[in-house]
């Protein structure tokens, strides 16, 4: 039961923050925001994909050729800066990265 | 184009997602089993939270003992970014009645964000885009549900799927998102700046270094624009294919 009421409760917070601007439809930010807005992509995905390659548990740096996480990750990078495909990236890199985790006997 | 046609197409713009999404979401219903929830709070928790990286954390914390007060302050601070999403998009939604802005708010997720966001910035804001939008957010969410309650049921078979790595499916996913942005300075800038900050934080309470991270980012990127001359923050059509 407890559970149930955590789930509503992070349900709410997250749609508030979602719907929080979409609020106001009409506000009108400064151009010194709306700059900003340009880099928020690209700003928080890569905070996200960093971490996830160099400390793939979420506590253990791991910056060894055993770390299948970063090296499908820079084939990865490889594969969207040459084909710009999100198809081939995401297939791809997860391709990859399971043939890794194979051969190196952690599957 | 008609309604159907701006729906179908962001239905088909949505597929590549899917490779990504279907593992992160198996691979979270395999941890909510695993960590105590029953199949149908998993199922609940993707369907009415439907956030995926604040879920994972969340089915960790509650491993862990975790108190209320830290999971939901936790799910604030791991969210935070969906304010920037939603100001970033605001613009767009302007002119909608309510009821479109309270759906499109709700399946407003990193990877929606993305394709979306990609969609205005090449073919600009018509009068039908949100039926696009609308076929994109549909096509995830429905994949997000399904494939953590196909998670959990696979789970209770292979109980071992926890330690395959499905989560990597989510790096790849933004990745493929990121990559094609960088193609100017200032957008360089902000992907080595974030990077380097969520090296340097990540050890820092509730994810707050996500946050940090993504403020420097921000900031190395407008700070470079600034200094340039001219702008150069074009968008040719062609930058990215789904």
């Amino acid at each position: 039961m407890t559970y149930w009421w955590l789930i509503l409760g992070m349900a709410a917070i997250t749609f508030l923050m979602r719907y929080s601007l979409f609020a106001w439809p009409n506000l009108r930010f400064p151009p010194l925001v709306r700059q900003g807005l340009h880099y928020v992509p690209t700003a928080v995905l890569t905070a996200i994909v960093v971490p996830g390659m160099l400390l793939p548990d979420g506590a253990h740096w791991q910056l060894s050729l055993g770390n299948a996480y970063l090296l499908a990750g820079i084939v990865s990078i490889g594969i969207a800066a040459i084909s710009r495909n999100l198809l081939a990236t995401i297939g791809g890199g997860l391709l990859v990265f399971f043939l890794l985790r194979w051969a190196m006997g952690q599957m | 184009m008609s309604r159907d046609q701006f729906f179908v197409r962001g239905l088909r713009d949505s597929v590549p997602m899917l490779v990504g999404i279907a593992p992160f979401g198996i691979i979270f219903g395999t941890l909510a089993g695993v960590g105590g929830l029953t199949l149908w709070q998993a199922v609940g928790m993707s369907m009415f939270v439907y956030a995926g990286s604040a879920q994972f954390i969340v089915i960790s914390l509650m491993g862990a003992g975790a108190g209320a007060v830290v999971i939901l302050l936790t799910t604030f601070i791991v969210n935070l970014r969906h304010v920037l999403y939603s100001a970033t998009l605001q613009p767009q939604v302007q002119g909608l009645p309510q009821r479109w802005r309270l759906l499109l708010a709700f399946w407003l997720t990193d990877e929606t964000f993305a394709i979306v966001q990609r969609h205005y910035l090449v073919h600009g804001r018509t009068p039908l885009a949100h039926w696009y939008w609308l076929g994109v957010a549909s096509s995830l969410y429905a994949c997000w549900v399904s494939s953590s309650l196909v998670g959990v049921l696979f789970g209770q078979a292979f109980p071992d799927m926890a330690s395959w790595g499905l989560e990597f499916a989510m790096l790849a996913t933004f990745i493929g998102i990121v990559v094609p942005l960088l193609r100017n300075q200032p957008q360089i800038a902000a992907a080595l700046v974030a990077g380097a900050v969520a090296l340097l934080t990540w050890s820092w309470p509730y994810k707050l270094g996500l946050m940090a991270a993504a403020f420097s980012g921000i900031a190395a990127g407008v700070f470079l624009e600034r200094r340039q001359p001219e702008r150069q923050d074009d968008v040719t059509p062609n930058e990215v294919r789904p």
